[in-house]
């Protein structure tokens, strides 16, 4: 087993939070080793040989070789083998890997672009956020938005796919606490690269904590409460709001009472009415210079109560 | 006729004189070269894209969607997506087959020509039309799909998807039309004596090439078609909002798609076939095997295209079917990688560019091999899938592969095609830099994958900053290479030595006729007595 640690130690995998990364890991760790003794073969054979049988003279003699059978069924009987070890070992560790646990704690999360919203089952929500307890069967249920998205959690070696107008559903069991990354797999356009998120492991007592707190931000005022449905719905991802710099879309900081010149030339006000209907219908006034088609609708995705907190928020970015 | 006749050079370049007389060639050599330029074009282009996706990702950025180098988001998303679609569609799968297949096939089995010279001819215009439609939606909306086209990405987006599917459409007609064109050829029109088992290994991996071609081309054009339907009359089939399911279409895509990594990789083979045993002056390891193994190859490659969906929602056992399939694909591979190494054990090796090119082959593919087994392997997979891992492995393979078997067939063959010898002393500098740049530019990326940097990515996490660089500097080495390869094929036609007929003394029959060929190929039809290799 020590040249297992061996080949760990090269294989620059990130920590492994989960007790599958360790045996994702073993079997890398084997795959890293056999492939090394493999290409130094062939590669080492075919120097050597090269070197060995250089031209010495412009009329070299060569030996008339055209095939030994032996030899060739040899060398496709023992790849053959190999792979189909490696195919076995990989099929073991990928059951458990596909195989749900019952009585598991179940998260929803939605890929949208370019956040992830996080629901737990007592309706708090978050986002670019997973907090989960320690050793605890959790299994998220995946879902996308808009486009495919994939969940990847590098130091818990799994990754799948939020498709839109179906579930899929990977599982975990964290064995170390900590923050680890959470990365969008794959490419779903402008700011794929920063749809990162976090997957936070802590305790029994803080993951609780965490909840509660969740349910008290509930009864927050309408401004809060718009600044955290801003995080939750990833406004900011394209909207900033601590400074007039932007990102994707207009930046939102002391946007509100200007007057706006949009891409038809006449002027506009940013009032409550404007911030609703670029909430609900953001195509239909684009600022001059922005793109059209850019931002999604969030028509029948936000109650009354809701809309009125963002525009709350928003007013009072200053 | 008399007086026409006298105007007509000694060989194809100067049979006739003036552009039209390129354009409306049905010369199957001439073709060839038609091909060569126009890749060679391609190259350039898709490799200027290559160099600005590296020089962007040499450090993170600063900012939320603000660029090193390129502007934004959306604009390394196009420099990408222009970057893949070029070199796959454009350069590395019409690479061999288009331009030394078109070239040699026919002289490697002693014929006039390929078997519907003006299909041909039809072959490059289609190729030439599709590529200026895929280059056309630069000057319009662009398009940043990536190479692969993903729905319901590609339908949501606000570029450019259904020009570039129809340009990819007509290039896939292409290359049907060249797959049919091989098939028939390698049937018909062999010499007299030239028997299946006589033919060289090269023609033997054009032919299985060629079924792939025939076979799974045309089911990528009714993806896309399906794709642009789906765009344009708001039909529901692969966007759920319709009812579609976007899942479909990686299923149809990668039908063809998988099969396609061996129509760009089988060519090289058997390139490489060929290099091996002419710089060992020696027959080849195993003949019917690497012959066969091919054919193997080529059946196999079409049940094993779920491998690259192993975390898309496919159910487990799928998986598991297609990771067992994608393992035996990796046998027949193996074999080949003896078999060349076998081939040169006591052999006269001589180091000559080629040769360079088939040892760096060997080398690069060995590592292209391995890391595939490892990504067929099912846990790995769910770890590397979409990660730099994955980039590197198939860069190893497309470009350590492919492309240095296009190069080291391209010099080897250079003597015959231009009746000039190249500098040779450059062309081994060239290597030399090609070598060395591409492993710096993507053996660190296979690290950076293993750490879990997702590919497609503009900006990235402050550790994976080092090997980006290290990366980028590599790809600086490449374009050296390149540069210096260039030089090399331009000084060789301008100003080279007049070539001998076969410098090399190798045993096919492309060598036994003038250099430059005739433009009848042979003076007189050769009679084939002997298999292709008869080193003795």
């Amino acid at each position: 087993m020590m040249w297992f640690n061996l080949a760990k130690a090269q294989s620059f995998m990130p920590t492994q939070g989960t007790a599958i990364a360790k045996q994702v890991d073993n079997l890398y760790g084997f795959l890293l080793i056999t492939s090394f003794i493999a290409c130094a073969l062939v590669v080492g054979g075919m120097i050597y040989f090269v070197w060995k049988y250089r031209r010495k003279s412009p009329n070299d003699k060569t030996a008339y070789i055209s095939h030994n059978t032996f030899l060739e069924f040899l060398w496709s009987f023992i790849p053959l083998v190999i792979f189909l070890g490696v195919f076995a070992w990989g099929w073991f560790v990928y059951h458990d890997m596909r195989s749900m646990p019952k009585n598991a704690l179940e998260i929803n999360v939605l890929g949208k672009q370019w956040a992830w919203e996080i629901e737990y089952k007592n309706g708090y929500k978050a986002v670019n956020e997973v907090v989960v307890p320690i050793n605890q069967d959790v299994k998220l249920l995946l879902t996308s938005n808009d486009v495919i998205h994939s969940f990847y959690v590098p130091s818990f070696r799994i990754k799948q796919d939020a498709v839109p107008g179906r579930y899929t559903a990977l599982w975990f069991r964290a064995d170390k606490l900590g923050d680890f990354h959470i990365f969008c797999a794959e490419y779903c356009g402008t700011s794929h690269s920063g749809m990162i998120g976090k997957l936070k492991v802590v305790s029994r007592e803080d993951f609780d904590k965490y909840l509660e707190q969740g349910q008290e931000e509930r009864n927050l005022p309408l401004a809060k409460k718009g600044e955290k449905l801003f995080a939750v719905k990833a406004c900011a991802s394209c909207h900033s709001v601590d400074s007039p710099a932007v990102k994707v879309g207009p930046a939102l900081y002391k946007k509100f009472g200007t007057e706006e010149v949009v891409d038809d030339g006449s002027k506009i006000t940013v009032d409550e009415n404007y911030i609703r209907e670029s909430i609900l219908d953001p195509n239909k006034h684009i600022v001059k210079g922005f793109p059209r088609g850019v931002m999604p609708t969030f028509q029948g995705q936000l109650n009354e109560n809701e809309l009125s907190a963002l525009v709350e928020y928003i007013k009072e970015l200053k | 006729m008399a007086t026409t006749s006298a105007h007509h050079g000694d060989n194809y370049i100067n049979h006739e004189k003036g552009l039209w007389s390129w354009l409306t060639t049905v010369d199957h050599k001439r073709i060839g070269l038609m091909y060569m330029m126009t890749v060679m074009f391609f190259f350039l282009v898709g490799g200027i894209m290559a160099l600005l996706l590296r020089l962007e990702l040499f450090a993170p950025n600063t900012a939320a969607n603000v660029g090193q180098v390129l502007k934004n988001g959306d604009v390394y998303n196009q420099v990408l997506t222009y970057h893949g679609a070029i070199m796959v569609f454009m350069v590395i799968v019409p690479g061999i087959p288009a331009i030394l297949g078109n070239f040699f096939l026919p002289l490697h089995i002693g014929a006039k020509d390929v078997a519907f010279p003006k299909i041909n001819l039809a072959s490059w215009y289609c190729f030439m039309a599709g590529a200026a439609l895929a280059i056309l939606t630069f000057f319009t909306k662009k398009i940043d799909t990536g190479w692969t086209f993903y729905t319901p990405y590609s339908i949501r987006t606000g570029t450019a998807t259904v020009m570039m599917v129809l340009g990819a459409f007509i290039m896939g007609m292409s290359s049907i039309l060249t797959g049919l064109n091989f098939i028939v050829t390698v049937h018909k029109l062999r010499a007299p004596g030239m028997t299946m088992h006589r033919m060289p290994l090269f023609v033997w991996a054009l032919y299985s090439t060629a079924i792939l071609q025939l076979l799974a081309t045309p089911v990528l054009g009714i993806t896309l078609l399906l794709l642009a339907v789906e765009r344009i009359f708001g039909v529901g089939i692969f966007d759920p909002k319709l009812g579609g399911d976007p899942v479909l279409f990686q299923h149809f895509f990668w039908f063809y798609s998988h099969p396609a990594v061996y129509i760009m990789i089988i060519p090289a083979m058997g390139v490489v076939s060929e290099l091996i045993t002419t710089f060992s002056r020696k027959v080849i390891f195993g003949y019917t095997a690497i012959a066969y193994s091919s054919l193997g190859i080529a059946a196999v490659s079409f049940f094993v295209w779920g491998h690259h969906m192993f975390v898309s929602g496919q159910s487990e056992t799928a998986g598991i079917i297609f990771s067992f399939l994608t393992m035996l694909v990796g046998v027949p591979t193996a074999i080949k990688m003896f078999n060349w190494v076998a081939t040169i054990y006591k052999g006269s090796v001589s180091f000559d560019s080629p040769m360079l090119f088939a040892l760096g082959f060997l080398f690069l593919f060995a590592i292209g091999g391995v890391t595939g087994i490892m990504l067929a392997t099912l846990p790995i997979d769910v770890h590397f899938h979409d990660t730099y891992f994955v980039v590197a492995h198939f860069h190893y393979v497309m470009v350590g592969g492919t492309l240095m078997a296009l190069m080291g067939g391209f010099y080897y063959w250079f003597p015959k095609m231009f009746g000039k010898m190249f500098n040779e002393a450059i062309a081994r500098l060239s290597f030399v830099f090609i070598f060395i740049g591409f492993n710096v530019t993507f053996f660190p990326q296979f690290i950076l994958g293993a750490m879990g940097m997702p590919r497609r990515y503009f900006d990235y996490i402050p550790a994976y900053e080092t090997l980006n660089k290290v990366s980028t500097v590599g790809s600086w080495l490449i374009l050296t290479g390149f540069l210096l390869g260039l030089y090399a094929i331009v000084q060789g036609i301008r100003k080279g030595e007049k070539a001998p007929m076969n410098p090399w003394n190798s045993k096919t029959l492309e060598w036994s006729t003038t250099s430059p060929p005739p433009h009848d190929n042979f003076a007189v039809e050769p009679i084939v007595t002997a298999g292709p290799y008869e080193y003795r």
